[in-house]
């Protein structure tokens, strides 16, 4: 790092309304050469939009946005990677059809030119991921890739392209502890290089970990900024929620009954995602269950196995000791399994149905809601009004389309949904994925509520510390894999990231330490 | 160089000014431009549309002559605004169509000699079915094998006009039809009978509007209904809550066919007494078009199958008082349409320009 301090990014009093939402708030910034800066904030805090602006994505209604100097044209992609802007999005942006190399120079060559420098090309992005210490291999096809290489191909892509500004979105959200630590050594070495990095992020530790300065945001406002020396997690959370957040307390629960149970099921894989091998996984009555894992290794399996939207190739389904017969999601929901879906947008919701259709939706054909075939719209608008209200669903009312509402209260509205019928199993896959801290909280209480009144819950998330708050039992999941059951204080994180990472199916870890 | 980028932002609550002023501006576009077109085949734009009104609903029997026209594309409309809900793509109304029609034909000309009270409503369940039966098939390639149904109810219009005309060369042929390829007419039990006595309107007029209504009853009563737009909406998550899908689109199908085939049905019986090729110019089609201008929503099906058969009639007699093409009419409702369809956009989405 140099002494002299160069600015390579300033941000001034950007203001970007949406209708009557103020999502930037006269947000200024600066950043340095070779220095590294965390944007926190919760979800709807702002940062999307921000960053969007930086990039031209959306126009602002007043600030400016200069790069090393230059006042960058606002609404303008184009310019904003001229200036040597990049970013890792949080969901790759490669075609898994094409090999590494031709991802990384992708874009970088003129259409019309007609020979292409490709060894000059190979020799560049081999010189950069010895450097950076990002081996890929430029021939990889990149569907053939893990996660963790996806990234450092992006990465590798943006550093292709001499960029002095990297934006990384939640680039830990899809990472093994392990992995994170490499990607936090490259991000180290390239920031002695002078790169300028912003970083995006929840998770505190991380947080705490990489960046030189935090910078938080609330309500699209600066809520603070500190460096982090002067800094603490506790501080910074503080700063975010603007309360402090205590996170719902757990009382040990004994288990009862086995109420489902998969029993040496297997799947088949589907495109690059394994299918399971031979998992076994008993929910009891009154226990949390929690599965650990990068996303992709086969949670996606288990839940439509629980959910009723799949049958295993082999192994069996148990329904409180009974094998399972016809299954399907409508003989689940009846069998009194209750499912949170994982994309509450796509799955979980239908965007364009009101609050009172997506209400009934799993309920639709019981007795409570329909006779011969007609609809009792009467009764489905009560049920809808008492999970409102009951739930704290915030909404304009059960006529509007679930779509202008946010995630959060969406959630909210799948939850009353769910555990409105008294399920006895609860799938919770990512519940809480995107929501705020209050919106957080909630879910968790509810769901320890539904656990102490008796029913088995099965948690399914990429995020470790909501696994290791809440579960009675951590299983972990790798390539279709699942590792035996720890007791709740059994494993560390760093060994519960070597069973993600799969090296303790090996045999590299024992099970109890 | 000039830079036109342009972006569009949903908007969440669109107010009435909103959702009426683009369909509204779409409207009068289209009228603006045919004035154009009329004045280039050397009329006068406002005696033009003045004698298109006239022609449609001036006078009794032009008004009558309307809603005559209006019967086939009420069956028609609502056909494909049902199977579009759930995004099922039926382009083969027009088969469906002569589906149904064949089917009046075959039980009609005597071969069922039965009181018109029996045998009537037997015809009317057979068509249903042929229409029904008829759809079935590409419902069953795309829920099997993933076989796009645009292309198979496309394709099945024409292999089925073909067999209609294989069958009206041969053994469907009137003996007293002086070789013309045309069947046999109807016997008088299987005829729908007038709605009101010495006027020109049948009973297929009343069976439109009141499948519309109990197309509209369903959809937004029945648990059928609810199935249906959900899959239309989001095939996943319908799935997810339990909803068979392919169950849905099969049903969805059915009712589609049937629907179609009923004008068929209703042509057949209520107006032309017996089955020639040019039955249908088009209604199957210009079903897709007026489900479209009633945003697929069954009553408006109504108000749109008369809006366009009026334009169509309209025009005929225009064409004869004002010397200009009929084919006026076709262009209107062309452009009516894509202006219509950007309208209906335009009512959701801003247009952002950077």
């Amino acid at each position: 790092m140099t002494d002299t301090l160069v600015e390579a990014l300033s941000l001034d009093a950007i203001t970007k309304r949406f209708g009557e939402l103020t999502a930037n708030d006269a947000v200024s910034l600066s950043l340095n050469q070779g220095e590294a800066i965390a944007l926190l904030g919760e979800n709807g805090a702002g940062k999307t939009t921000l960053m969007n602006i930086l990039f031209g994505q959306y126009t602002a209604d007043s600030g400016t946005v200069r790069v090393f100097g230059e006042k960058l044209p606002p609404g303008n992609s184009r310019a904003a990677l001229n200036a040597g802007v990049g970013m890792v999005h949080q969901h790759f942006t490669l075609a898994d059809n094409l090999t590494v190399q031709e991802n990384i120079t992708l874009g970088t060559q003129s259409l019309l030119s007609y020979s292409s420098n490709s060894a000059g090309a190979k020799a560049h992005i081999i010189a950069l991921s010895n450097k950076y210490q990002l081996a890929v291999s430029p021939n990889a096809r990149v569907g053939t890739l893990t996660v963790g290489e996806r990234q450092r191909v992006e990465i590798l892509k943006a550093l292709y392209r001499n960029v002095r500004i990297l934006i990384l979105d939640e680039p830990t959200a899809v990472l093994t502890p392990q992995e994170t630590d490499d990607l936090f050594a490259t991000l180290r070495h390239a920031i002695s290089d002078g790169l300028a990095i912003i970083f995006i992020s929840h998770k505190l530790h991380e947080v705490m970990t990489i960046a030189d300065r935090v910078v938080v945001l609330r309500h699209g406002k600066i809520a603070g900024k500190v460096e982090i020396k002067n800094t603490s997690k506790e501080a910074l959370a503080k700063m975010m929620m603007g309360t402090e957040a205590s996170p719902p307390e757990v009382a040990n629960s004994t288990p009862g009954a086995a109420l489902l149970e998969l029993r040496k099921t297997s799947t088949l894989d589907i495109g690059n995602k394994p299918g399971l091998r031979d998992v076994s996984l008993t929910l009891r009555e009154g226990q949390i269950i929690g599965l650990a894992g990068v996303s992709g290794n086969g949670q996606a399996a288990i839940a439509d196995l629980i959910g009723g939207s799949m049958y295993p190739v082999s192994g069996q389904i148990l329904l409180s000791g009974t094998p399972i017969q016809g299954w399907t999601p409508h003989n689940a929901v009846k069998s009194g399994i209750a499912r949170i879906p994982e994309d509450r947008h796509k799955t979980g919701t239908i965007a364009d149905f009101n609050l009172t259709e997506n209400a009934i939706l799993e309920h639709y054909k019981s007795s409570n809601f329909s006779t011969c075939g007609w609809l009792n719209w009467r009764k489905s608008r009560t049920f809808a009004s008492a999970i409102v209200k009951k739930y704290d669903v915030r909404c304009p009312g059960i006529d509007t389309p679930i779509r202008l509402l946010s995630g959060g209260n969406m959630q909210k509205l799948i939850l009353g949904r769910v555990l409105e019928g008294q399920p006895r199993v609860i799938l919770a896959n990512q519940p809480v994925r995107g929501l705020d801290i209050g919106a957080v909280n909630y879910v968790h209480n509810q769901l320890l509520n539904a656990r102490n009144r008796g029913a088995a819950i099965l948690i399914i998330s990429e995020d470790l510390d909501e696994i290791m708050a809440l579960s009675d039992v951590i299983h972990v999941i790798s390539s279709g894999r699942l590792s035996p059951a720890f007791d709740r204080g059994q494993m560390t994180p760093t060994q519960l990231g070597l069973w993600m990472a799969g090296s303790g199916f090996d045999g590299e870890v024992s099970n109890a330490s | 160089m000039v830079r036109f980028q342009m972006r569009l932002e949903p908007i969440n609550n669109p107010n009435i000014a909103r959702k009426s002023v683009p369909p509204a501006i779409a409207l009068l576009t289209t009228i603006l431009i045919t004035s154009v077109l009329a004045m280039l085949a050397g009329a006068n734009p406002f005696s033009v549309f003045g004698l298109i009104l006239e022609g449609a609903f001036g006078s009794q029997f032009a008004l009558l002559e309307t809603l005559n026209r209006a019967t086939p594309l009420i069956f028609t409309g609502l056909a494909v605004a049902v199977a579009f809900r759930a995004k099922f793509w039926n382009i083969g109304a027009e088969a469906q169509l002569y589906a149904g029609a064949l089917i009046t034909v075959l039980l009609g000309i005597g071969i069922l000699q039965w009181p018109a009270a029996i045998l009537l409503p037997f015809i009317i369940v057979a068509s249903i079915i042929a229409g029904a039966i008829l759809l079935l098939v590409p419902a069953l390639l795309k829920t099997r094998f993933g076989v796009d149904e645009v292309v198979t109810t496309l394709l099945f219009n024409f292999i089925f006009l073909l067999f209609v005309s294989m069958l009206l060369e041969g053994p469907l042929k009137d003996p007293m039809g002086m070789g013309w390829p045309k069947s046999a007419r109807l016997i008088p039990e299987a005829r729908l009978p007038r709605l009101f006595e010495g006027l020109r309107l049948h009973w297929g007029f009343g069976l439109a509007i009141f499948s519309s209504i109990i197309v509209w009853v369903i959809q937004t009563k029945s648990t059928l209904g609810y199935e249906m737009r959900a899959v239309g909406l989001n095939k996943k998550a319908a799935a997810f809550a339990g909803i068979s899908v392919n169950l849905v689109l099969i049903k969805t199908a059915l009712i589609s066919g049937g629907l179609a085939a009923l004008a068929g049905f209703s042509e057949v019986a209520g107006l032309k007494g017996s089955l020639t090729l040019d039955l249908s110019p088009g209604f199957g089609y210009t079903g897709i078009i007026v489900a479209m201008l009633a945003l697929l929503n069954p009553l408006g099906v109504v108000v749109a199958a008369l809006f366009v058969a009026g334009i169509f009639v309209g025009a005929d007699s225009m064409s004869r008082a004002a010397g200009v093409p009929t084919y006026l009419a076709d262009i209107m409702l062309a452009v009516a349409l894509l202006l219509m369809v950007l309208a209906i956009m335009l009512t959701r989405f801003r247009v952002i320009r950077d």
